[in-house]
């Protein structure tokens, strides 16, 4: 009864080289900006930027690119086409205000896409413990969380045919369909607690949070390459801003 | 000797080496429950030692490891009498205890082996330059060779097990509770865990105390049996005892009726998945008869009993019911995995592994008569059904508990009988016996030869061989996986 779904770690790619804090901190950087500027063009040269990022990040396949990526081009079609059918511009400025949109919601999560894809979760909470001072008892807990989460894909599957064996479905009946949803997502909940209330107590015969100063067996080191990471998304940005006033599209959100 | 103030450094061991343990008068109670959990346990474990503690499903043995390991809260509930561990109330930061609980999958941190093995090292402040000579220790001491960067989701469940252990003895505990390790294993997996655990011990470098079900099993391992008693107090088992031997059922062998369903050539592949979760396979339930399906872990037994209980589709091949079972249908010609879930329901009933999965409301009482109800019999008729299933069952007297509170054995017990509620001629069981006790298990195995009278075709999924001896008619073996 199982589903084959599983945290496992991150494999290896170019990307994976750089510390997680310095992803973050030049996510945060692009964040930024991305949300300053209000036209088009910002967005359109950072996302140029991502995109160049996605072999480095193991992506190369047309195929997984559009696995990771389809909620989220999903949700940038809809904005944008929010902004062109209900926005308060007509014509061609619509179209614009639209496609600036889109590229914007793109851009801003793309990066957090090439995180994941290249970030081996251990290496991330050992980064954020070590270098910006997260508490171990958050990121470490989270970590075990999140080990949890396949499991409970297997486990709603088996609550659902659990239920159908007792004779309860929906039928035809769409509230019954939304009752049976509700009690099956509330049967996983209690699935959930009694589950994570084992693994806490496993966690704490195993001297996890229990006072002592943790210590870390992998260590997480900055190194120049570091550095330079967080230099090129400053620089990148800097590229997109000045492209951006130079054609006179320039039009930050704040001003 | 004082212990380091919280935060300060690493664990000092006050000695290195086995630790003792001293129990006198000792009784706890959980907060908010009348009865103890566990009373008048008087117990001296020599340093090194290793016991078994048994007794019967709620006689308070993992209260008892708990409150040994440290992890009973005072605040948590009262305690009575005395518990040391070398000399001192237990407590962590003074020595590390290793506990192995029952499910792997809810005590593995880590997403590859070397780093879970390291957490507990980490947890107790070991200098990082000491951890990974120590995380090869432990994995050397249970001879996992699989390597530290085997990805931990990736493991079988005797091999997570076996790594848990191996988490659990790197800090270099003085005292090794296991509680339950092999309980949600295959034979295979908990014979992997057993060799673990003896070769872990082989230099008493630390006093175990196990609690299993399997009591047999793991005599060969320990020095002494120690009973826990129901009612509070112990007894000691002397060498050589030996638990009493299974209760088997008398029932009668009954000749094949019709067959009421069958897989062609049932297959089952996850989308996407290198290799089937089933391979085709062919099989009949006849009327009166007792198949049980049995092989390793991976070999698809639980998916076998899904598509013949008709909750999932078959991915080749199918599955087909007779026309005993099919009447009454609107439209017989559907696969069983098409019928309404009412009409599945009175005519395959299936019992899930873990219990809780099936309960739907919060009375006994209302689990037993919401099958009869659904399928359209009368409140009085419904509640008529559900008398008699209590009263047959023994749960008469808790017909008004929360099926959730109610012990393993009992939970068991509930499951099978709402699957009997709706009386089908069909009954699929995923491992009924899973981590019973000896007393559970009889009334189980009764209670399943019974239905066999009644004739109905029975389907077992299970690695019990006893289960096999007591009741199958036929024994399908499913083999090893096909290498992809």
């Amino acid at each position: 009864m199982s589903v084959p779904l599983a945290l496992g770690p991150a494999r290896p790619v170019p990307l994976s080289a750089v510390n997680p804090v310095a992803q973050l901190t030049a996510i945060v950087v692009v964040t930024v900006v991305l949300l300053v500027s209000g036209d088009l063009v910002t967005p359109s040269v950072l996302l140029v930027a991502e995109l160049a990022l996605l072999p480095a990040a193991g992506l190369t396949r047309p195929g997984d690119v559009l696995r990771r990526t389809w909620p989220l081009l999903l949700s940038a079609a809809g904005v944008a086409w929010v902004n062109v059918a209900f926005g308060s511009l007509d014509g061609a400025e619509a179209w614009v205000s639209g496609a600036t949109w889109a590229l914007r919601v793109v851009a801003l999560a793309l990066p957090g896409i090439l995180l994941v894809a290249s970030t081996d979760p251990v290496r991330l909470a050992d980064a954020l413990t070590l270098h910006w001072r997260v508490s171990t008892r958050f990121a470490y807990g989270a970590l075990a969380a999140l080990r949890l989460v396949p499991l409970l894909a297997a486990e709603w599957e088996t609550i659902r045919l659990a239920r159908r064996a007792r004779g309860v479905d929906g039928g035809r009946n769409p509230v019954a369909h939304v009752r049976l949803l509700a009690s099956t997502a509330f049967g996983l909940l209690v699935g959930a607690i009694r589950r994570g209330s084992r693994l806490a107590t496993a966690m704490d015969a195993r001297g996890f949070d229990s006072g002592i100063t943790r210590t870390n067996a992998r260590g997480s080191r900055l190194r120049p390459l570091d550095a330079w990471v967080v230099a090129a998304a400053v620089a990148v940005c800097a590229v997109a801003v000045t492209a951006s006033v130079l054609t006179g599209a320039w039009s930050p959100a704040l001003s | 000797m004082a212990g380091p103030v919280p935060g300060t450094g690493p664990v000092q061991h006050d000695g290195v080496g086995p630790a003792a343990v001293r129990l006198t008068g000792f009784g706890f109670r959980h907060a908010s429950r009348r009865a103890w959990a566990v009373r008048d346990v008087d117990l001296r474990i020599e340093p090194g030692q290793r016991v078994l503690l048994a007794g019967a499903s709620g006689a308070g043995k993992s209260t008892l490891l708990r409150a040994l390991g440290g992890l009973l809260e005072p605040e948590s509930g009262d305690v009575a009498g005395e518990l040391t561990v070398d000399g001192a109330v237990p407590d962590r930061r003074r020595r590390p205890v290793g506990m192995v609980f029952q499910d792997p999958d809810s005590q593995l941190v880590m997403t590859r082996a070397g780093d879970d093995v390291a957490f507990g090292l980490e947890n107790t402040g070991t200098p990082p330059a000491l951890i990974w000579p120590a995380v090869d220790t432990a994995l050397d001491a249970v001879g996992f060779d699989l390597g530290r960067e085997h990805a931990t989701a990736a493991l079988s469940g005797g091999q997570k097990q076996r790594l848990v252990l191996a988490g659990a003895l790197a800090p270099r505990p003085g005292l090794l509770l296991l509680d339950e390790p092999t309980a949600q294993l295959d034979p295979d997996g908990a014979a992997l865990v057993r060799a673990a655990v003896n070769r872990a011990v082989a230099d008493r470098s630390a006093t175990l105390v196990v609690v299993d079900h399997d009591v047999e099993a793991w005599l060969p391992l320990v020095d002494r049996v120690v009973e826990l008693l129901p009612g509070g107090g112990t007894v000691e088992h002397p060498s050589g005892w030996r638990p009493a031997p299974l209760r088997m059922p008398a029932r009668r062998v009954h000749s094949p009726g019709e067959a009421l369903l069958t897989a062609q050539a049932a297959g089952f592949a996850y989308r996407g998945a290198a290799r089937p979760a089933l391979a085709a396979t062919d099989v009949a339930l006849p009327a009166g008869r007792t198949l049980a399906v049995t092989g390793p872990n991976g070999t698809g037994k639980s998916t076998l009993a899904l598509l013949l209980a008709g909750l999932r589709a078959p991915s080749t091949g199918r599955v087909v019911a007779s026309p005993a079972l099919t009447a009454g249908l609107r439209r017989p010609g559907l696969p069983p995995h098409r019928w309404p879930a009412v009409e599945l329901a009175n005519r395959i009933g299936t019992v899930f592994q873990q219990p809780e999965h099936q309960f739907l409301t919060g009375r006994v009482r209302d689990e037993l008569s919401l099958g009869p109800l659904r399928s359209g019999a009368g409140a009085a008729q419904a509640r008529a059904t559900a008398e008699e299933l209590l009263e047959r069952l023994g749960l008469a007297a808790l017909a008004d508990a929360n099926p959730f509170t109610l012990s393993g054995g009992q939970q068991r017990r509930l499951s099978v009988a709402t699957a009997l509620a709706t009386a089908p001629r069909v009954l699929v069981l995923d491992e009924p016996t899973f981590g019973q006790d000896r007393e559970t298990w009889a009334e189980l195995v009764a209670l399943l030869a019974e239905q066999q009278d009644g004739n109905r075709a029975l389907c077992l999924v299970t690695h019990d061989a006893a289960v096999v001896t007591a009741l199958a008619d036929d024994v399908l073996t499913l083999g090893a996986p096909v290498p992809a």
